[in-house]
């Protein structure tokens, strides 16, 4: 007969037990608990300083936990294989991420090389996520610094699909671009979620892009976990923070547009 | 009899004390980046240890050349032979421009272009052969290109304790109060020292990541 062990939850494929992290003295976060769900989108909002990148970096281990666990498929950060663990999660960071002396090529068959995929089907994926993400085949030859904004962070984006990792990890990725570029960017990647399903944790500021592309937010301030909602509940929410922050940014609006008007 | 005539009367040994002096810098460059990179590399990533190693390098590169070849004489084995004291000697001093760029050169490669190649899974070697050695390969480069034109003015020296080399006329002709004989020496040594600042830049030019 088996036994389903009562902690593990058997969807949760990225949890938070507890987790604290210190650096030099200060307290970057503290009691964090928090799970994410298999294919969900999980956006982490909140202002700069509130711990968000560190979250994330706590997940694929570039950060080790001062208290607590971090568990990724049911196994703590810190007894798995770091090597094996960000493999297996694709990584997606604003703008500056991708390495310049590689050609878009290089850059986004990176993991299957180091993984020792066969050169026909490094090209093979390559080719197929160049179209995943709207790309042009003959920017495969191309170097970072003669890419737009745009096509940059849909290299970028290729690159963390290449293995075809369950889950992948995005920090601001489309935070440096112009406001248009960067709603064909949430428009693509939104569609691009609903077909491949992987599990996103997506840290951002913009409260737009959260309910946009979140299936749930969570709302971080000052080291802690304050909120964690779905995105038209946390428009609805009472909750002092998640309040303040729909207000900051429909007064900013409001704000806005009484300027053109009076 | 002009310098040129003197050079070309002593053809053949203008040509062999050229070939011995390009063998001192050669092998002694070539250990200086040999032990330079590698201790350069180190120091980038245990930066508790950069400040004594540099100190260290600098402190050798105060040394007056003579001075230094008088202390390195009483060596047992290196002190027996003249080429070996002279290219210890040679490596010693090409070591602090080496160190110093590859250790300068690593550091500069953007923390966030490192942090992502280790976030994808990276490890420390493929980190540094992929990412972070091309990155600083220019840097490290210019710090070879300045080693290898100190070691062809510094080489001149080792005649003194002769280990050969351009030197030797360059000597002689101090001796001999004889200014030819000194530009006979002095005038192929411009000309290597030249032509490796050239050819290094070149190959940084060639080798720079685009």
């Amino acid at each position: 007969m088996l036994t389903v062990m009562p902690e593990l939850d058997s969807t949760a494929v990225i949890e938070f037990r507890d987790v604290s992290y210190c650096v030099a003295g200060t307290q970057v976060l503290s009691g964090f608990n928090l799970q994410v769900q298999r294919g969900e989108t999980l956006v982490l909002l909140g202002r700069s300083g509130s711990g968000k990148t560190s979250t994330l970096k706590l997940i694929n281990h570039l950060l080790v936990p001062t208290g607590g666990q971090v568990c990724v498929k049911g196994v703590s950060t810190t007894e798995s294989d770091v090597i094996h663990l960000r493999r297996s999660i694709g990584y997606v960071i604003q703008d500056v991420g991708l390495f310049p002396h590689f050609t878009v090529e290089r850059n986004i068959g990176l993991v299957p090389r180091i993984e020792g995929w066969a050169v026909e089907r490094i090209r093979a994926r390559v080719d197929e996520l160049m179209q995943l993400v709207g790309l042009a085949p003959e920017l495969l030859s191309r170097y970072p610094h003669q890419l737009s904004g745009g096509q940059r962070q849909r290299v970028g984006v290729a690159r963390a699909l290449a293995a075809d990792p369950e889950i992948l990890l995005m920090d601001e990725p489309f935070g440096a671009l112009d406001p248009l570029t960067r709603d064909d960017l949430q428009r693509e990647f939104s569609s691009l979620q609903k077909r491949l399903c992987k599990t996103v944790v997506f840290v951002t500021h913009d409260l737009r892009e959260a309910v946009r592309l979140g299936s749930r937010i969570a709302l971080m301030e000052a080291a802690k976990l304050v909120a964690v909602l779905p995105p038209d509940e946390f428009l609805r929410s009472n909750d002092p923070w998640a309040a303040a922050y729909v207000r900051a940014f429909g007064e900013g609006l409001e704000a806005a547009r009484n300027r053109g008007t009076s | 009899m002009n310098v040129f005539q003197f050079i070309q009367q002593n053809q053949s040994q203008v040509l062999e004390l050229t070939l011995e002096h390009l063998w001192l810098v050669g092998i002694s460059t070539l250990l200086a980046a040999l032990i330079g990179i590698p201790l350069g590399v180190a120091i980038a990533q245990r930066d508790a240890f950069s400040k004594p190693v540099l100190a260290g390098a600098n402190i050798i590169q105060t040394i007056p050349s003579l001075a230094l070849f008088g202390f390195l004489l009483p060596l047992p084995w290196l002190g027996t032979s003249a080429d070996r004291l002279a290219i210890l000697a040679l490596t010693l001093y090409a070591l602090l421009p080496i160190i110093r760029n590859t250790y300068t050169g690593i550091r500069g490669v953007d923390p966030a272009v490192v942090e992502a190649g280790r976030g994808m899974g990276l490890t420390d070697s493929q980190l540094l052969f992929q990412v972070q050695l091309p990155l600083a390969l220019s840097v490290i480069l210019s710090g070879v290109r300045t080693a290898l034109v100190i070691a062809v003015g510094l080489a001149t020296i080792a005649a003194a304790i002769g280990a050969g080399g351009l030197g030797e006329f360059i000597f002689r002709g101090l001796a001999m109060v004889d200014n030819r004989v000194i530009l006979a020496g002095a005038i192929p040594a411009a000309i290597l020292a030249l032509l490796a600042d050239f050819g290094v830049g070149w190959l940084e030019k060639r080798l720079r990541p685009r």
